[in-house]
């Protein structure tokens, strides 16, 4: 029994060995390069066909009114199109972000999903070929005539994934969202402020006669983590306008660290010396901080127009800033999450068909209906004063103006970690806006080094 | 390892036949016993070893997930021990160590004196189930809970208030010297009730005669603890020890609930950046590389914890 039993220990840890190695020197996982991206894509057709297709969609629609509205739509798609399917997985946006690139990359993958922009998400799907260019569709359905030439920019790629707001155009989006800036009337006139802030320097201004009322004057709450993107991409973008931080964003020129981002820092951190934020504001949840904004207790609050339906009240208006200088505001957002077609899917043309009935032209009553913001917002729109209208007036306006910047997270594949814990680090005061501003242009150096 | 024991043949012959016989039937009953374990050794090479293999392999490469990926070499094993965030987060690691198994062990010995002091105590299988609870709710539930205490209007900071200690108040999981303590002790609030069912069944096998030869002997409870329950504990401790220990350097469900690292990155630890990295920012070569790191500081820790401990019982 012993000689066995001492050959066994002597083996094993060769076997282990060799096994390791062999693991180590195998291929490298993933595809194999692909030596072109061209493969052409064949006809197209707005012709669905009568044969039974199921369609598997993944969106991220789970907010109470998006989510009525994605149901009505895929249902009206159904009438139309008896013979087509919709098969809905609906999944949180942080949930979807972590659970799609598993999906894809399997053999199965979903027809349509909804993809995040820029390099972390689109870019990176693009690069692995898992998406399928849909500039053939956009001339099939019109879709250059019908948004934005801004926005479908947003949504495209250059093939190799490496070039974002160029080349070939990946997906549209269904509904349009402003980060700006919420107030609430009577806490305002208590203040004794009559018209809404312009400027950053206004706002300032306003904050401090907030202050003095004993309100908190700009509701903020942090522990999510990413509404420090939309805290300082609100100051940055009304500072620095919208030139300067898409080119930063798309890293076609510019550095992190230059004056109006140390600037926008800057801001940021005096307000929350002089007692202008929630205290606390990093272990407050944003729905907290929306809650009590909603409740009166403070007087301003930076956040998106997706908290339209939670914040509709007759006392509150929204707004967006002017940087200094410029004709027209200027604040962050652009679309929701584009709809894209897989590359493995069989049934490219009826995808291309449900993406046009829920996120084009037909789909804005619904939307609207049901109380979101549409990503064109037709003519016809014109809610009851309050804070719809209110909405509904600036994106048009904005975006019209084309002042709308980028969400900052898409700048590199880390920049969502690197930007909102240096946000919390500055607002809790263990950064310096120098070296917030550092650590943001190290994590954008380090991604222009490995990208080109 | 009992097939042979049970197959044990006759005692055989004298002679060179003897010898040869026994040689080829040990081989061929070692052969039998490898088809024994062949289901157990099949379950574990397909959901852990080939794993853990791939792992490795990944570890080398700098890889998105998604496209093609690069050789790395050792660079991201060097990232471990070189970036800050990483680094931070191993140090993270052994901080919550002291909270998830050096306070709860003390504290459950503690109680285990106190407890085993009343011998007949009543309805002691209610304050076992009680003390255990923690580590039967789903530790989402858990962290849902305590984020709930540690909120700025939480049961923590009214307490405080109600005591006239409102100043000490504050939002725990936002303070940047705070938040690790705090996540820490809700790992030691759930391993107390864990450690104290083991030491409390430990102390049920010493026999009472023990007890009351040291209580003839003149020796007070202090004596009795330090010179029976705890030496016959031993055991019990190096278990609680290991099983304490691995769920501190392996722990993320509380940090991904209460508090995602942050603020800053004052709470990261290895798992959530090996989660983080592989399925937020697409760095699978990264997060590989702190897996296997993990895995190697888990067995090198348990195997000096077994060190300690070399006449341990289990």
């Amino acid at each position: 029994m012993t000689r066995p039993q001492r050959t066994r220990i002597r083996t094993i840890p060769l076997l282990v060995g060799a096994a390791v190695l062999a693991a180590v020197a195998a291929c490298a996982p993933g595809p194999a390069p692909r030596a072109s991206n061209t493969a052409s894509l064949g006809p197209v057709s707005r012709n669905v066909g009568s044969g039974k297709i199921t369609l598997t969609v993944w969106d991220q629609n789970t907010d109470k009114g998006i989510d009525e509205a994605q149901q009505q739509l895929n249902a009206a798609f159904h009438r139309k199109h008896p013979n087509v399917t919709i098969k809905r997985v609906s999944r949180s946006f942080t949930d979807l972000k972590t659970t799609l690139k598993l999906a894809l990359s399997g053999d199965n993958p979903p027809d349509v999903v909804q993809a995040n922009q820029g390099y972390p998400d689109m870019g990176a799907f693009v690069k692995a070929g898992l998406l399928r260019p849909m500039n053939d569709y956009a001339d099939l359905y019109g879709w250059r005539d019908y948004y934005p030439s801004s926005l479908l920019k947003l949504n495209s790629f250059s093939r190799d994934g490496k070039t974002w707001q160029g080349g070939d155009l990946y997906g549209v989006s269904q509904t349009g969202e402003l980060v700006g800036l919420y107030y609430n009337k009577s806490v305002l006139a208590e203040a004794g402020i009559r018209t809404p802030p312009k400027t950053v320097a206004e706002l300032t201004a306003d904050l401090k006669k907030v202050k003095a009322t004993g309100k908190v004057p700009l509701g903020y709450g942090d522990v999510d983590k990413y509404p420090g993107i939309h805290l300082y991409g609100f100051v940055l973008s009304a500072l620095a306008g919208r030139a300067k931080v898409n080119d930063l964003v798309k890293s076609s020129g510019g550095a992190w660290t230059d004056a109006s981002e140390v600037d926008a820092a800057k801001t940021i951190q005096r307000w929350q010396r002089a007692g202008y934020l929630t205290p606390g504001a990093n272990g407050i949840s944003i729905d907290d901080a929306v809650a009590s904004f909603g409740q009166g207790k403070s007087g301003f609050l930076v956040t998106g127009t997706w908290y339209e339906a939670t914040l509709h009240d007759k006392n509150v208006g929204f707004t967006a800033l002017t940087p200094p200088g410029a004709a027209n505001q200027v604040t962050m957002g652009g679309e929701g999450l584009s709809w894209s077609i897989t590359s493995k899917t069989r049934h490219a043309n009826a995808a291309a068909a449900y993406i046009d009935f829920i996120a084009g032209r037909s789909s804005t009553a619904t939307l609207i209906k049901n109380g979101n913001l549409p990503v064109v917002v037709p003519d016809s729109d014109t809610p009851p004063a309050g804070v719809a209208a209110d909405i509904t007036r600036e994106y048009r306006t904005i975006s019209r103006a084309n002042g709308i910047t980028p969400y900052l997270d898409y700048t590199t594949p880390t920049f969502y970690d690197t930007l909102t814990a240096a946000a919390q680090d500055l607002v809790a005061g263990r950064l310096t806006p120098a070296a917030f501003c550092q650590k943001l242009q190290a994590d954008y150096a380090a991604f222009g080094t490995s990208n080109r | 390892m009992t097939v042979s024991r049970t197959r044990r043949p006759a005692p055989a012959p004298t002679g060179a036949g003897r010898r040869a016989g026994r040689r080829t039937r040990g081989r061929r009953r070692s052969r039998v016993a490898y088809l024994y374990i062949l289901p157990a050794f099949a379950v574990f090479a397909v959901f852990l070893g080939y794993p853990f293999l791939q792992t490795i392999q990944y570890s080398f490469y700098d890889w998105d997930g998604l496209s093609a990926a690069t050789w790395a070499g050792v660079a991201n094993y060097a990232a471990v021990v070189t970036d800050p965030t990483l680094r931070a987060a191993f140090g993270h690691a052994l901080v919550l160590m002291v909270f998830y198994a050096a306070l709860p062990i003390a504290i459950a010995l503690l109680l285990t004196a106190l407890i085993s002091r009343a011998h007949r105590l009543r309805a002691m299988s209610v304050y076992r189930t009680v003390l255990f609870v923690p580590q039967v709710i789903a530790s989402v539930v858990v962290a849902t809970i305590w984020v709930s205490i540690y909120s700025p209007d939480g049961l923590l900071n009214e307490g405080l208030r109600l005591i006239g200690l409102g100043s000490l108040a504050r939002v725990w999981l936002a303070d940047y010297s705070l938040a690790l303590v705090a996540v820490g002790f809700v790992g030691t609030w759930l391993n107390v009730g864990l450690c104290l069912v083991l030491f409390l069944s430990g102390v049920g096998n010493i026999p009472p005669v023990l007890y009351e030869a040291a209580r003839i002997d003149g020796a007070g409870p202090v004596r009795e603890f330090f010179a029976i329950t705890l030496p016959s504990l031993r055991g019990q401790v190096a278990v609680a020890l290991t099983l304490t220990v691995t769920s501190a350097l392996k722990t993320f469900d509380l940090v991904y609930v209460t508090t995602s690292g942050g603020p800053g990155n004052s709470t990261t630890v290895p798992g959530f950046e090996a989660y983080h990295r592989a399925f937020g920012t697409g760095q699978v070569g990264s997060a590989a590389a702190v897996a296997i790191a993990l895995t190697v500081v888990i067995m090198i820790v348990t195997a000096l914890i077994h060190r300690l401990n070399p006449k341990e019982v289990g």
